[in-house]
């Protein structure tokens, strides 16, 4: 069984087919890598953008705002990922457009990552803005009482009482929506992003090496998720320092 | 004195709006290939083949997945390290990469092997549903173990202890007590996860299976209409999430909350 596993994978590196150079596919699957990762990053800051903007709507709002933006959260999570994102795929870079051209600006062309991000982004923002209203929620009120208590401006109670005591509580939420968010990229393949999980499936198709190239970007997956887990579970640590340890009883 | 919800004016004008969108896109956007793809069977066989490939994933999925969750949550040490390995490679890769994998890499294998080519499940294995369930049961059996092994530790030590006292065998806690107050404490996780999966199912048509999504998308290869089939689609699943969604709360009503206050 080892034997026959070694002579495989002495047979791939002697073939070649994962090599980084050109006639193997490890490089250009580095590069969907890549994509992936770009394309990921950029929908979660726009998700985050949206998330903050929807949450603080949600909850402060007035009656107009906050039905508006339950139709976003409600419609958005209950319509499946890859149908979202071919309507938006559509919809996204025609709305921007006619917006530009109604206000007597040249259209703009977009490239295909940046499709990518927006649609993404428009998709994770609505599970962001349940996040981070739950996260908001959850801010004890004595906090901003004392915030107000001191004189601080709205703005000032926002930036430094809320958000960042907010932040602790929605991060395990938001590493969960990183982590699907990596996963969700993968959808983008099916309308034609060149990213990972696109690159292994021609990396597949041409060599027939299958099992070879699903279980390589599987591992590259993998590796992304369990690094993010790590770092988000360091930045929740550093997000909650100093706040008193309720698990041990010792508040 | 208050006033009756309804009454509310963003509300009234919120209705008279959605109205007012379902009336123009009725009237304003194109519906004449809905009879023609009625008519010919293709929307049926869609429903059909989204309905039957979720059902039979999520039955599947949720009894392996209480086989992972058990063997994580009771199971000695050589049954919840494999299953925990395997819920986290599961959980960690795209549905869109194992779907490949096993459609593309096993469909490459089989027609390599003669007895599996002279069985009778031949006829089925050139045909992308079995791969399709498969891989969405394997994958949803891996998300609802992490639910169930969590949920199996969440039991009020009380009632296991009650059980015990009552003389049960240990299969007989488990059947009547330890996994009854399981699944009811996870019923809402379980209810958000068949809804996860039930929009996961238009990655089948990926792979050939003639579901929704692909009787969508060939309306649009032979139309040329863009967003009406999407819009169709879109509706349909929101109904279906709809019905789930109904399912699950019947079922959590049906158990009053009280006798978990052990």
């Amino acid at each position: 069984m080892i034997e026959n596993i070694a002579a495989y994978l002495d047979h791939v590196v002697s073939q070649g087919i994962l090599s980084l150079s050109p006639p193997g596919w490890g490089g250009a699957l580095l590069v969907g890598l890549l994509h992936t990762i770009t394309i990921v990053s950029g929908a979660y800051i726009i998700a985050i953008v949206l998330g903050i903007l929807g949450a603080t709507g949600k909850i402060y709002g007035g009656p107009l705002i906050r039905d508006w933006l339950s139709v976003y959260t409600t419609l958005i999570r209950a319509v499946p990922e890859l149908v979202l994102i071919l309507i938006l795929f559509y919809a996204v870079p025609k709305i921007i457009n006619d917006l530009l051209v109604a206000s007597g600006l040249a259209r703009i062309g977009f490239s295909p990552t940046v499709v990518g991000m927006l649609v993404l982004g428009v998709v994770i923002g609505a599970y962001m803005t349940e996040i981070f209203r739950g996260a908001i929620i959850a801010v004890s009120r004595g906090q901003t009482e004392a915030a107000l208590a001191f004189g601080m401006s709205t703005y000032h109670r926002a930036v430094r009482i809320t958000l960042p005591q907010m932040l602790a509580n929605a991060l395990p939420g938001m590493a969960n929506l990183w982590l699907s968010a990596t996963k969700d990229t993968a959808l983008l393949a099916v309308i034609g992003f060149n990213e990972l999980t696109l690159v292994t499936k021609q990396a597949a198709g041409s060599t027939r090496a299958f099992f070879t190239f699903f279980i390589a970007s599987g591992c590259l997956y993998l590796l992304v998720s369990v690094l993010s887990t790590q770092l988000f579970a360091w930045a929740e640590r550093r997000a909650r320092r100093g706040a008193p340890e309720i698990r041990r009883g010792k508040v | 004195m208050t006033v009756p919800r309804f009454v509310h004016l963003h509300r009234s004008a919120m209705m008279l709006l959605a109205l007012w969108l379902i009336y123009w896109c009725a009237t304003r956007l194109k519906w004449d290939w809905l009879p023609l793809y009625w008519h010919n069977g293709l929307i049926q066989a869609g429903l059909r083949n989204t309905v039957l490939i979720f059902a039979i994933s999520w039955t599947a999925g949720l009894l392996l997945g209480t086989l992972l969750g058990l063997a994580q949550a009771i199971g000695p040490i050589y049954a919840a390290a494999p299953s925990r390995v395997y819920c986290t490679i599961m959980r960690g890769t795209p549905l869109l990469l194992q779907l490949w994998l096993i459609y593309f890499g096993l469909g490459s294998l089989f027609p390599q092997i003669p007895w599996i080519r002279n069985s009778g499940a031949w006829v089925y294995l050139r045909e992308g549903w079995p791969f399709a369930v498969l891989s969405l049961s394997l994958c949803f059996a891996a998300y609802e173990g992490e639910v169930l092994r969590g949920a199996l530790r969440s039991v009020p030590k009380g009632q296991l202890e009650a059980a015990k006292a009552f003389g049960m065998s240990p299969s007989m806690q488990l059947r009547r007590v330890w996994l009854p107050q399981a699944f009811h404490l996870a019923l809402p996780t379980l209810g958000g996860d068949a809804i996860l999966l039930l929009k996961s199912t238009p990655l089948v048509a990926t792979v050939a299976v003639k579901d929704l999504f692909f009787v969508s998308d060939q309306v649009r290869q032979d139309t040329f209409i863009v967003y009406e089939p999407l819009i169709a689609l879109a509706v349909m699943y929101v109904f279906f999430a709809g019905i789930v969604a109904l399912c699950f709360r019947w079922l959590e009503r049906r158990v009053p909350n009280r006798s978990l206050g052990g």
